[in-house]
């Protein structure tokens, strides 16, 4: 966590596996409808990639393409994305989360549930993805 | 562990035995186990939604305002760690 | 009366409950109090999860090619509370060990009677 480990087997398989891990967390963000998943468990697979990249690493590397801050920011647009997909209805005649008013025309109720569920549960993985790396970053993490 | 740490555990041991014979008598029993609402979650969770996953479909439709309030839950307690342990108050 | 055929599954739990409890209380160490909170939190998980179950059902995804009625999936809601709960046990033990850092910053031990002697100094 001090630096870069310097070595090269480590690094490199590291760097390697790193996308297809985070192509994993998104399959199963995705996949929450058909099998077990969803949005929180997919959510804590791509916290732990970036923590991969930041024990590996090292944390002048892995700061400069997933900083902090935007760890933060991706957190508060992921609840903000849950808001939305509540508030939305209201404007359109429905009660609050109730995704069958959704404006999204062409589709019958039922589909407009499945779109909202899945709309949510982005949000929710964003959310966890966020607050799980701000969490290591402040517990263990050192300057930048 | 001194002798006060020893009886504290034995009690809560024995409270544990002795409220474990009022649970049902099964694990495999259907009626007073399962609330009404069960069986219709899982009936019209494909007709509604479309969703084979039920788990999801309960979590994110028919019961997501609690499951908006566990997220406020986390994002809380990221930022209360964001503000006990400021990231410049490193080395010193 | 007490039945002496206990479940297999009650006595397990009962025994990380009481582990659990044990970490919280007999331990003098902050963090081992923290580590035994977890483990509390987990047999809570283990027993809902298990309460929830029967012989001869499947896991509550709908497939109409293994069972078309209601009741052959198991319970739902056990899940459902249970993953909310997993979520909020990892934000709360991660607020602890934040307080932890604190402390050990300012006390500079981990043990609870050092850091009410030194507290009792510095007042």
């Amino acid at each position: 966590m001090r630096g870069r480990l310097h070595n090269p087997i480590v690094e490199g398989v590291s760097s390697f596996l790193v996308p297809f891990i985070q192509i994993f967390a998104l399959y199963v963000i995705t996949h929450g409808h058909y099998g077990p998943g969803g949005g929180f468990q997919g959510g804590v697979i791509l916290a732990a990639s970036m923590m991969l990249l930041r024990l590996t690493l090292g944390e002048e590397y892995e700061h400069r393409t997933f900083s902090p801050k935007l760890a933060g920011i991706v957190a508060a647009v992921g609840i903000l994305i849950y808001a939305f997909a509540g508030l939305v209805p209201l404007a359109w005649g429905g009660n609050f989360l109730d995704y069958a008013h959704l404006p999204i025309p062409g589709l019958s109720s039922a589909e407009l549930r499945y779109h909202g569920i899945l709309i949510v549960e982005t949000g929710v993985g964003m959310v966890v993805w966020g607050t799980l790396v701000t969490l290591f970053d402040h517990l263990i993490g050192s300057e930048p | 562990m001194n002798w006060l740490t020893g009886v504290i555990l034995a009690l809560f041991f024995g409270l544990l035995i002795y409220a474990e014979s009022d649970l049902p008598d099964s694990r495999a029993v259907t009626a007073p186990a399962r609330a009404r609402v069960v069986d219709l979650y899982i009936e019209r969770s494909y007709p509604d939604t479309r969703t084979p996953n039920i788990v999801t479909s309960v979590l994110a439709d028919y019961r997501g305002y609690d499951t908006l309030g566990e997220t406020v839950v986390i994002l809380t307690a990221g930022l209360a760690v964001s503000l006990i342990l400021p990231r410049n108050s490193r080395r010193g | 009366m007490m039945r002496f055929a206990m479940n297999y599954y009650d006595l397990m739990t009962a025994a990380l409950l009481v582990i659990g409890l044990y970490g919280m209380v007999g331990k003098r160490n902050l963090l081992k109090k923290v580590i035994g909170m977890n483990i509390f939190q987990t047999a809570i998980f283990l027993f809902f999860i298990q309460a929830g179950t029967k012989p001869g059902a499947t896991v509550p995804v709908w497939d109409p090619r293994i069972a078309s009625e209601a009741a052959g999936y198991i319970n739902p809601l056990p899940h459902v509370l249970i993953l909310t709960a997993i979520v909020v046990s990892v934000a709360t033990t991660g607020v602890a060990l934040a307080l932890l850092i604190t402390i050990y910053r300012r006390y500079g031990s981990l043990e609870e009677a050092t850091i009410l002697e030194r507290m009792r100094k510095s007042s």
